[in-house]
């Protein structure tokens, strides 16, 4: 069983994100800690990108932020290294296909066994473009996660089959970023996903409040919320940590 | 192997939520692109409203002072709208219209496509929103002006460089958002498959035409085809009908900004790296981790740090040649077309012009040179005068 399935044993995941370096790699590490601390079932780490076409403002900004801190892949990889002394909670790397491409897929794969991540997410490499990753991550026992989203109809089945570690449901059309409402019908593609796949299912975009959280939770497996944590990072900057901890613990509290 | 492949390039690497509506592109297109009703509404939009065909002119002048080569001029400035953009947009929004869509969205540079955009949007009775960098709405202000009296709105992109590059991002951000009325009108060749494709063919028409005029005023093929670069949809519809014809030279002019050796540049093939990004695989400008340079050109259309996959192959295989041409040749050879033959080119087909100017008289005078003027440089003249220390009101 891989590492990630475990985050789906004990009831509903709680699945916060967080962007590596912003504004610096030892407050990203204090924001990893609280999150721990707080009960994350399994921590998305961002590695920032320049152009990150999938984002809101919100995440694009912190994008920003952190490689104006001057963080880099390289330096993210030392960082996971150090956290995994003494956490073993799943780690997930969130990034864009030129970041693993560029730095040279198989390379990149290595070092994310060697410093114990679990898992990739990549939202701009669909089911037709997995296969530059994804024999490369089973390779290095790293679940490639994949994504579905409010159209993705009767794609959904192709998609659940191959799935590993757990399938990421899209809640709305659009990028990430708060919503005040998520109108789609996550009931239906839930119970699509369930008919191809015992995968767990968690629901990210638009998942700001503890109320959403445990809606979304109901529907499926875990609840993914990264525009309203990341919104603390900007708003708290260096002393974010326990601002986050303090969110996540009332999100977690939530899905119990 | 995914779908729209060029080699190795190009392929669709965008998120989930756009991936039905590519297919759903992919499939309309296929039916359409062979189908007589739609070409022949095409044709007629082309031809009747748009001026097509483009003039192939004869530049003795231009021959006669670089002393070399025959130079002749494709006049894709003389379409509607000034440039060469319109053919694609004509092809894009029919489509669209064939679709049910009701809403272009679009991405604009130097604003020529936001206003190709604007147009075909006002004669077909759609909605139309373009993304457009706000360093490039200074740059342009005239453009923006032209959109928004077309009936257009025009949203300045504020993220990253506030370039191209940017505004392409955004508008994929929006299609994202809202895909059930709305068709991204993407303006180059380039995006994930079918984009690439689907812009080629219809702005091949260049190539097809440039192939009927030379044989009828030379009797022969040209012996080269120049244009210039950035996505490369000039380019690519200048060449595509060449490509079998191995005697034709084909030469990309990518935008060199201050030069290939210095960070101020945003030639693509000659100081660029494969990567994926926009939804394709090609070369792209970025630094060591796969971060996206932030490129330069003083053209801003041509200031985008990636390249049509298919001109990213026909560089594998050498077919076509890329050369960088920087900002002072440009505008060197913007004036001197401006005063030899009183055509006054884009600043981005300009660099085109630049490269003519280099090689013509090294060939031979009874060789045959092909510059395509992708478009008229009425927009780049208060930023010519800026370059040259000279501060005029547009």
């Amino acid at each position: 069983m891989s590492n990630i399935a475990k985050a789906f044993e004990n009831g509903k995941a709680f699945i916060p994100f967080i962007t590596c370096g912003d504004p610096d790699l030892e407050t990203t590490g204090n924001i990893v800690r609280e999150m721990v601390k707080n009960g994350a079932s399994l921590i998305e780490l961002g590695i920032p990108f320049s152009d990150p076409t999938a984002e809101g403002p919100v995440i694009q900004e912190a994008n920003i932020r952190a490689l104006s801190g001057g963080v880099t892949t390289d330096k993210i990889f030392d960082f996971v290294k150090e956290l995994r002394k003494d956490i073993r909670t799943p780690f997930v790397f969130m990034t864009y296909a030129n970041v693993v491409f560029s730095y040279g897929t198989e390379k990149f794969l290595t070092k994310c066994e060697e410093v114990g991540i679990d898992g990739i997410i990549l939202p701009d490499v669909p089911f037709e473009e997995k296969e530059d990753f994804a024999p490369a991550c089973r390779a290095h026992n790293i679940d490639f996660i994949s994504m579905i989203a409010p159209t993705s109809e009767q794609r959904i089945e192709m998609i659940a089959k191959e799935a590993e570690g757990f399938i990421y449901i899209v809640s709305s059309l659009g990028v990430t970023g708060v919503r005040s409402e998520i109108k789609t019908d996550i009931a239906a593609i839930t119970a699509a996903v369930r008919k191809h796949t015992k995968t767990p299912c968690a629901i990210g975009f638009g998942i700001s409040t503890p109320e959403q959280a445990a809606k979304m939770a109901a529907l499926s497996d875990g609840a993914i919320v990264g525009s309203a944590i990341v919104k603390l990072a900007a708003k708290y900057g260096k002393d974010a940590a326990p601002h986050i901890g303090e969110y996540v613990g009332q999100m977690t509290a939530a899905l119990k | 192997m995914s779908n729209g492949r060029f080699g190795i390039h190009g392929g669709q690497y965008i998120p989930e939520t756009l991936m039905n509506a590519v297919i759903e592109l992919e499939e309309a297109y296929n039916r359409c692109k062979d189908d007589p009703q739609f070409n022949a509404e095409l044709t007629a939009l082309f031809n009747d409203y748009a001026g097509r065909p483009s003039r192939l002119y004869y530049a003795e002048k231009l021959t006669e002072k670089l002393g070399g080569a025959k130079i002749y001029l494709k006049r894709e400035d003389l379409n509607h709208t000034g440039a060469h953009k319109i053919n694609n947009v004509l092809g894009q929004a029919l489509l669209a219209k064939k679709m049910g869509k009701t809403r272009l969205i679009a991405e604009t540079g130097a604003g020529q496509h936001g206003v190709a955009t604007a147009t075909a949007a006002a004669l077909m009775g759609m909605e139309c929103v373009v993304f457009m960098g706000e360093e490039d709405t200074k740059r342009q202000a005239l453009n923006v002006y032209r959109m928004k009296l077309l009936g257009s709105e025009v949203i300045p992109v504020t993220t990253g460089t506030a370039t191209l590059k940017d505004a392409v991002s955004e508008a994929m951000r929006e299609w994202t958002s809202r895909i059930a009325d709305t068709h991204y009108c993407l303006g180059s060749v380039m995006g994930p498959h079918p984009f690439p494709t689907i812009v080629r063919d219809f702005q091949a028409v260049i190539s097809k035409e440039i192939k009927q005029q030379i044989l009828e005023k030379e009797g022969r093929l040209p012996d080269a085809v120049m244009a210039c670069v950035g996505g490369g949809s000039n380019a690519i519809g200048s060449f595509y009908h060449f490509i079998e014809d191995k005697s034709v030279r084909l030469i990309g002019c990518e935008a060199a900004g201050r030069g290939i050796d210095t960070f101020e540049t945003a030639a693509t093939i000659n100081t660029g790296r494969l990567g994926i990004f926009h939804g394709m695989k090609s070369y792209f400008c970025q630094d060591e981790y796969g971060q996206i340079a932030p490129v330069y050109s003083i053209s801003a259309g041509l200031d985008y740090p990636g390249i049509g996959p298919e001109h990213a192959y026909l560089h594998d295989i050498g077919r076509a040649e890329y050369v960088a041409v920087t900002d002072d040749e440009a505008v060197n050879a913007f004036e001197f077309l401006a005063k030899t033959e009183g055509i006054i080119p884009a600043i981005e087909s300009a660099h085109a012009v630049a490269h003519a100017i280099k090689i013509a008289p090294e060939m031979d005078r009874d060789k045959i040179i092909v510059i395509t003027i992708s478009g008229r440089g009425d927009k780049d003249c208060a930023a010519i005068a800026r370059y040259r220390g000279e501060n005029i009101y547009e």
